[in-house]
């Protein structure tokens, strides 16, 4: 059994019409390894933020389940802290308080001392030392999210859930933060599972790539292998044969879940059943391998 | 921004040119017996219009003088020295120094505000927090809110059957809507990221309460409370001249009871003064809890 595993859920949400409801998406199985980098791509819409809240245990799945570590989950839990897209940290505190508030809750025995050390590592670790008692208004967005990325590493979770993480940060910064969370997870080797629509991103980062159709009732449709060693950096990822392979690959399939043709249906896809296990694209095999 | 030069030069210039013209307009010309029989003279003297000097010419009678016309700024200032002279003099049951008045109002003001604010917040996070409630609470909100506190006054008086009481419940009921409304509202339109990161957190009800949701909503909260700052000043002092409650809103009626119309203008400029202490105070707690974004 995988260290976390997503067991054929599905999401339904009430029609705005009032009748009936919409399927957002159906029958979504995914098994992440310990200490594994999975992320999920796919367009805007497609429910992969609804994917990655179902895990935090923010919003209810209409069927299936969620088994962390041989135990299923029932709502948010200190094992799975999510690094959100709006940074969510509270204006109200200082960069030191935000990060202390998760550490003070996830070690709720230890004393101020130790509190205030672990804060400290965390904020050093980001590179943020000297900014601890600056509120979040005083930051870049980088920044921000590099107090986030603090803030969800100090309490050690099981799992980190990154929903589209460095969005909302501009192009040059989020290189740097990319590398950054390359370096924290390589000392961490924390399981990760996240959720983007940079697809420059996901190669960089992930050992896995799930790719999600557009919904409605969209479905995990591929997973693709990053078959590039670690460690990797922007510079030189960029050289290795299998780069555009696979970033073409997960291009071609995004264009092609975008475009639908007249009856809905979409155009060119593999049109495989709903509930089939996903298509496993390996370039290292060298072949599309049905799992 | 448009403009130079220092505004306070300006400010005070408009001040000057206002009191200017107030004195002018205000003036009025000495007594002039020309055209006047000695009998005429005789029967103003004594309906005590005007009074006989030792050397035998007439004036005006100083003490009729103050209820005719609006006094001028000179007549004010003289009031208001001699009632700041005084002001902490009790002179009688109902004749209470300015200073004294002062404080009566504010702790009225600030009973009724205090209490208003607390039970307002209290209901507000309750009824933010529940969305359910709060649809069932707010048509009666709505229709609640409009109604003037002042026309609560003969029901509460009958109710509690005690005006210095009245007096508090009417600021109270003038400063409860505004910070309940704006409350829940804060509360309810609270950032989704905020609860989520507390219920990851898995933070008690009451560091949730008091960690994140009371601090995220309070500049939504302030800016109700600043309305009902404003509704509560402005009820105080109708209440207290109703209510023949010692206060500065008192003052302005009693003064005009006198037909002093120099007091009335001196305790309009009390109550003035007295609003902008209030309120540069009011800033101060506000800018200490908001935050940016």
């Amino acid at each position: 059994m995988a260290f976390l595993e997503v067991d054929h859920v599905s999401k339904y949400f009430p029609s705005p019409s009032g009748i009936g409801q919409v399927c957002i998406f159906k029958d979504v199985t995914i098994r992440v390894e310990k200490g594994e980098f999975v992320t999920v791509i796919g367009h805007s819409g497609c429910g992969k933020s609804t994917l990655l809240n179902i895990i935090a245990g923010l919003e209810p799945m209409t069927e299936g389940g969620v088994i962390l570590n041989g135990k299923e989950i029932s709502g948010p839990g200190l094992d799975r802290m999510v690094v959100f897209q709006s940074f969510a940290l509270m204006p109200w505190m200082t960069v030191f308080d935000n990060i202390a508030l998760a550490v003070r809750s996830a070690y709720p025995e230890w004393d101020r001392g130790r509190v205030a050390a672990h804060v400290r590592k965390y904020v050093a670790l980001v590179g943020l030392t000297g900014a601890e008692n600056k509120k979040p208004a005083a930051l870049s967005g980088g920044m921000k999210q590099r107090v986030g990325l603090a803030r969800a590493f100090s309490i050690e979770p099981k799992v980190l859930l990154l929903d589209e993480p460095f969005a909302q940060i501009d192009a040059l910064t989020r290189g740097v933060i990319q590398e950054e969370l390359i370096q924290m997870w390589n000392a961490t080797r924390n399981t990760v599972f996240m959720v983007t629509h940079d697809v420059d991103e996901a190669i960089l980062l992930s050992d896995r790539i799930m790719l999600m159709t557009n919904g409605p009732a969209s479905r995990i449709a591929e997973i693709v292998d990053v078959t590039i060693p670690r460690p990797r950096a922007r510079s030189t990822i960029i050289e290795h044969p299998h780069y555009y392979k696979i970033r073409n690959h997960i291009i071609h399939f995004l264009v092609r879940h975008a475009a639908r043709g007249p009856d809905g249906r979409e155009e060119g896809s593999l049109d495989r059943a709903a509930g089939a296990e996903p298509l496993v694209v390996n370039f290292e095999k060298d072949s599309l391998v049905l799992r | 921004m448009v403009g130079k030069g220092n505004p306070w030069v300006i400010s005070g210039f408009l001040l000057v040119v206002f009191l200017l013209a107030w004195h002018l307009f205000t003036l009025r010309p000495s007594f002039d017996p020309r055209g006047l029989t000695e009998e005429q003279l005789q029967l103003m003297e004594f309906n005590g219009d005007i009074i006989r000097l030792e050397d035998g010419t007439y004036v005006w009678n100083p003490d009729k003088e103050k209820v005719k016309g609006i006094p001028g700024p000179l007549a004010v200032l003289e009031k208001a020295r001699t009632e700041l002279a005084e002001a902490f003099v009790k002179k009688g049951t109902n004749d209470h120094g300015i200073g004294y008045l002062v404080i009566y109002t504010v702790s009225r003001f600030a009973g009724g505000f205090l209490a208003a604010s607390v039970v307002a917040i209290v209901l507000g996070v309750v009824l933010g927090l529940n969305r359910v409630l709060f649809r069932a609470i707010n048509p009666y909100i709505q229709i609640l809110k409009p109604i003037s506190p002042l026309a609560w006054m003969p029901l509460l008086l009958y109710t509690v059957k005690d005006p210095k009481w009245t007096a508090v419940l009417v600021v109270f009921m003038a400063s409860l809507w505004p910070t309940l409304a704006t409350t829940a509202f804060g509360v309810n339109s609270l950032k989704k990221e905020y609860l989520h990161v507390a219920a990851i957190l898995q933070l008690s009800w009451f560091k949730r309460l008091f960690k994140v949701i009371l601090p995220g909503a309070a500049p939504t909260i302030v800016n109700g409370l600043r309305i009902s700052f404003g509704s509560a000043l402005v009820a105080v002092v109708p209440a207290e001249m109703l209510l023949g409650e010692l206060g500065v809103g008192y003052l302005s009626w009693i003064e005009w009871n006198n037909l002093d119309i120099a007091g009335v203008i001196f305790a309009i400029l009390v109550v003035g003064v007295v609003g902008v202490i209030l309120d540069s105070g009011f800033n101060k707690l506000a800018g200490s809890v908001t935050y940016q974004e």
